[in-house]
C-alpha cells in the first residue's frame, strides 16, 4: 500500500509538472559520448530558457527514486543504518590541501571494505569534496583526489574497482556553510554513498 | 525529501518560471577607482527631449563614466541640440568639456528608430564620428552600447566592451541560474536554472553556445547549451567527474577534465561529444585547461611540482613547461584574446588575489585586493578581466583593467560568480 502511494504520488507530480507547462515542454536533445556512465536513477527539475523569439523553453523530466540499497540484504541494509555500528560512519576528513587518510580513519575504511567484499554486488559512490578557499576548478580536482584516495584504500584492502565510482563536489556542496577553519575542517571529507540508499 | 515535498518543489519551480521578468533586475555598478586623467566629455541629451527614459544619452553617459576612463561635464542649459545643428563649441569648451555628443531619435512610419549621433572634438572644433542605425524599437539600449563602443574607441584608441554580452552563475534561494547580460548587467535572462550546483561556464567563439558544467545528475557532467533554443547536448558525462570546459579558437572542440582514468586529466573532446582523447599522463592534478587565441597552446593548473602552478604545453598534448614560479599556489589561468597577457589567480599571505603577467617579458602585477578573488575572464578587447570576488559574506563580479587603474563591481541579490564575456563582434538575434 506503501508503495502504491509512493506511485501514485510520482504519477500525479510527473502529471502536475506537465500540466504547468504544457505549451513549452519539449524533450532535451541527449547525445551521448561513449562509454558513457549509467543515467542516475533520480534527477532534479532543470529548466532552460532559449534567447531566440519564439524558442521553446524546456524542462527534463523527474524521474522517480528508489529506496533499497542495491546488492545487500534486509541484514546487510541494517548493518548500514545501525548508528551504533560503524559503517554508519561514512565520512572521511582530510587536512588542507591534502588528499591522504589519517591513521584514525583506518579503522571506518576496513569495516566498509569487508562489507563490500561480503556483498560484492553493493556498489559505494565515493564523493570528495573540500574548503570553500581557492579556484572552484582546481577544488574540483582535489575533491577527485580525495575520492580516488579512499578508493585506493578500500581496493588495497580487497573491494573490486567496478563496486566503487568516485566523483568530486569540490566546494559546491559544503557540509558546513561558514568561513572560518571550524566550518573549512569539516568540509575537507570524503563521503560513502551506497547505491540506492 | 518526502515525495509530497519533492512534488511541492516541482510545481513551486514551475510557478516561478512562468513569472515574467523574474530575475530581471539591473546590476548596480559601484566604481573603485578610476583612471588618473580622465577624459571630460559632454553628452548632450538626445532629441526629442522629453522622451528621458528612453535617452540613449543617459546609458552613454552611464557606460563612459563606468569605465573609468572618461569624466562627464555638465551640459544642462545648453539645450537639446540634435545632431544635425551647428554646434556652438565655445559654449561646450566652457564647460570644461574636450568631446561632445550630440544625437537624435527619429520615429519611423514602420514603427522603427533611426538613431543618429555625432562625436565632435570640441578643441580642434571637428567631427570625429557620425553614424546612422535603423533599428526595432527594442534595440535602442542596446544601440547606445554600440555608440558608447564608437565613442570609447575613438577617443581612447581601444575598442570598447559596452555592446557585449556576459554570462554568469546566480546562486539565489538555494538554486543556481545561468545568466545572460549586456556587458553593464542590465538585460539579464535565465538560460538555465537547477536546483544542483552550476560552474565554470564559458562561451563559444562564435557566441551561440554555452559550455557549463552540472551536477544535476548527481555526478558534474559537462553541457554546451545552444543559447537561441536552450537545447543543449552532455558532451561529456564519463565515469567520474566531468569539468573544466574551454573552448578551442575555431569552436570545434573543448578541452575537459575528466577523472575516468585516473584522478582529474586533461582531455580533447568534440564539442558535440563523442570520444575523448587524453592530453595529459602526469598522475598529478591536472585542470583548468584554456586555450591560446592561437589555438596552439592549452595553458592549465597542475600540481605536479608539488603545489598548483600553471603550465602550457602544446593543444595537442605532450610535455608541459612552467609558466609561474612565485608563491605556491597560482591558478585559474586565462589568456587575453590579443594574446599578450595571462591572468590568473594567485595566493599571496592575505588571501587571493587577481594578477596578470605580461607573456613576452613574464612581467607579473597583482591587479587586485582579495581577500577572495577568482575566475579572471578577460574582456574581449583585452583591457579588463571580470572576475568573482567576495565582499560582506556575498558574492559579486567584479572588473579591474588590465593595467590595475580601474575598478568596478556589479551586484545583484544573490551571489554571482564565475563571470564570462561573450567573444566580440556578434548579435544573438
Amino acid at each position: 500500500m506503501k508503495n502504491l502511494t509512493l506511485i501514485s504520488l510520482l504519477v500525479a507530480s510527473v502529471l502536475l509538472t506537465a500540466c504547468g507547462t504544457t505549451e513549452t515542454k519539449a524533450p532535451i536533445e541527449e547525445k551521448s559520448a561513449t562509454p558513457t556512465a549509467p543515467a542516475a536513477p533520480t534527477g532534479p527539475q532543470v529548466e532552460t530558457h532559449g534567447l531566440a523569439p519564439g524558442a521553446q523553453d524546456q524542462s527534463e523530466p523527474l524521474s522517480g527514486g528508489n529506496s533499497q540499497v542495491v546488492g545487500v540484504d534486509a541484514a546487510g541494509a541494517a548493518m548500514l543504518k545501525d548508528p551504533n555500528n560503524i559503517l554508519s560512519k561514512r565520512i572521511i576528513y582530510f587536512d588542507f590541501d591534502k588528499s591522504s587518510i589519517k591513521p584514525e580513519y583506518q579503522p571506518l575504511i576496513s569495516a566498509h571494505a569487508a562489507f563490500l567484499k561480503k556483498y560484492p554486488q553493493a556498489k559505494v559512490v565515493l564523493q570528495g569534496n573540500t574548503d570553500e578557499r581557492g579556484s572552484r576548478e582546481y577544488n574540483m580536482a582535489l575533491g577527485q583526489r580525495r575520492a580516488d584516495s579512499v578508493k585506493q584504500a578500500l581496493s588495497v584492502l580487497g573491494v573490486q574497482a567496478d563496486q566503487m565510482e568516485t566523483i568530486s563536489f569540490g566546494e559546491e556542496k559544503p557540509a558546513a556553510e561558514g568561513h572560518d577553519e571550524a566550518a573549512w575542517k569539516q568540509n575537507r571529507r570524503t563521503e560513502i554513498h551506497y547505491q540506492g540508499e | 525529501m518526502s515525495k509530497f515535498a519533492r512534488l511541492f518543489v516541482v510545481f513551486g519551480l514551475t510557478l516561478v518560471a512562468l513569472l515574467p521578468g523574474y530575475a530581471r533586475a539591473g546590476l548596480s555598478i559601484e566604481i573603485v577607482g578610476g583612471a588618473a586623467s580622465r577624459i571630460p566629455i559632454a553628452i548632450a541629451p538626445f532629441l526629442p527631449a522629453g522622451a528621458q527614459g528612453d535617452d540613449p544619452a543617459k546609458v552613454v553617459r552611464s557606460d563612459l563614466q563606468n569605465s573609468g576612463m572618461f569624466s562627464l561635464a555638465d551640459s544642462t542649459g545648453l539645450g537639446v541640440p540634435g545632431e544635425a545643428q551647428t554646434v556652438l563649441y565655445p559654449q561646450w569648451r566652457t564647460r570644461g568639456a574636450d568631446a561632445l555628443v550630440v544625437g537624435q531619435v527619429i520615429k519611423m512610419p514602420d514603427g522603427r528608430l533611426n538613431v543618429r549621433f555625432r562625436l565632435y572634438d570640441v578643441i580642434r572644433q571637428t567631427q570625429l564620428a557620425g553614424f546612422s542605425y535603423l533599428i526595432p524599437a527594442n534595440k535602442l539600449r542596446a544601440t547606445a552600447h554600440r555608440i558608447s563602443d564608437v565613442i570609447y574607441e575613438k577617443l581612447t584608441g581601444v575598442p570598447g566592451n559596452f555592446g557585449g554580452r556576459i554570462a554568469f552563475v546566480l546562486k539565489h534561494k538555494g538554486r543556481y541560474e545561468l545568466q545572460v547580460a549586456d556587458a553593464d548587467g542590465y538585460d539579464n535572462v535565465m538560460v538555465m536554472r537547477s536546483p544542483e550546483p552550476v560552474l565554470s561556464p564559458v562561451w563559444s567563439p562564435d557566441g551561440t553556445r554555452l559550455a557549463y558544467v552540472s551536477f544535476e545528475r548527481k555526478r558534474p557532467v559537462v553541457f554546451v547549451q545552444n543559447l537561441a533554443t536552450g537545447r543543449r547536448i552532455a558532451v561529456a558525462h564519463f565515469p567520474g567527474s566531468n569539468s573544466a570546459p574551454a573552448w578551442s579558437p575555431d569552436g570545434k572542440k573543448l578541452a575537459v577534465v575528466l577523472s575516468k582514468d585516473s584522478s582529474a586529466q586533461i582531455y580533447l573532446i568534440g564539442a558535440e561529444g563523442g570520444a575523448p582523447t587524453r592530453l595529459t599522463r602526469s598522475g598529478a592534478l591536472d585542470t583548468e585547461p584554456a586555450f591560446s587565441p592561437d589555438g596552439n597552446w592549452i595553458y592549465f593548473t597542475s600540481d605536479r611540482g608539488g603545489t598548483p602552478q600553471i603550465y602550457r604545453m602544446r593543444s595537442s598534448g605532450g610535455s608541459a613547461s612552467r609558466i609561474t614560479f612565485d608563491g605556491s599556489y597560482n591558478v585559474s589561468p586565462n589568456p587575453s584574446p590579443d594574446g599578450r597577457y595571462l591572468a590568473f589567480v594567485h595566493q599571496g599571505s592575505d588571501g587571493f588575489h587577481i594578477a596578470v603577467m605580461e607573456l613576452a617579458t613574464g612581467q607579473t602585477q597583482i591587479l587586485t585586493d582579495g581577500p577572495s578573488d577568482e575566475y579572471p575572464h578577460f574582456a574581449p578587447n583585452s583591457r579588463s578581466i571580470l572576475y568573482s570576488a567576495h565582499e560582506g559574506g556575498r558574492e559579486v563580479l567584479a572588473e579591474v583593467s588590465v593595467d590595475g587603474s580601474v575598478k568596478q563591481r556589479l551586484s545583484i541579490p544573490g551571489d554571482l560568480r564565475e563571470p564570462s564575456w561573450a567573444p566580440a563582434h556578434f548579435d544573438l538575434n
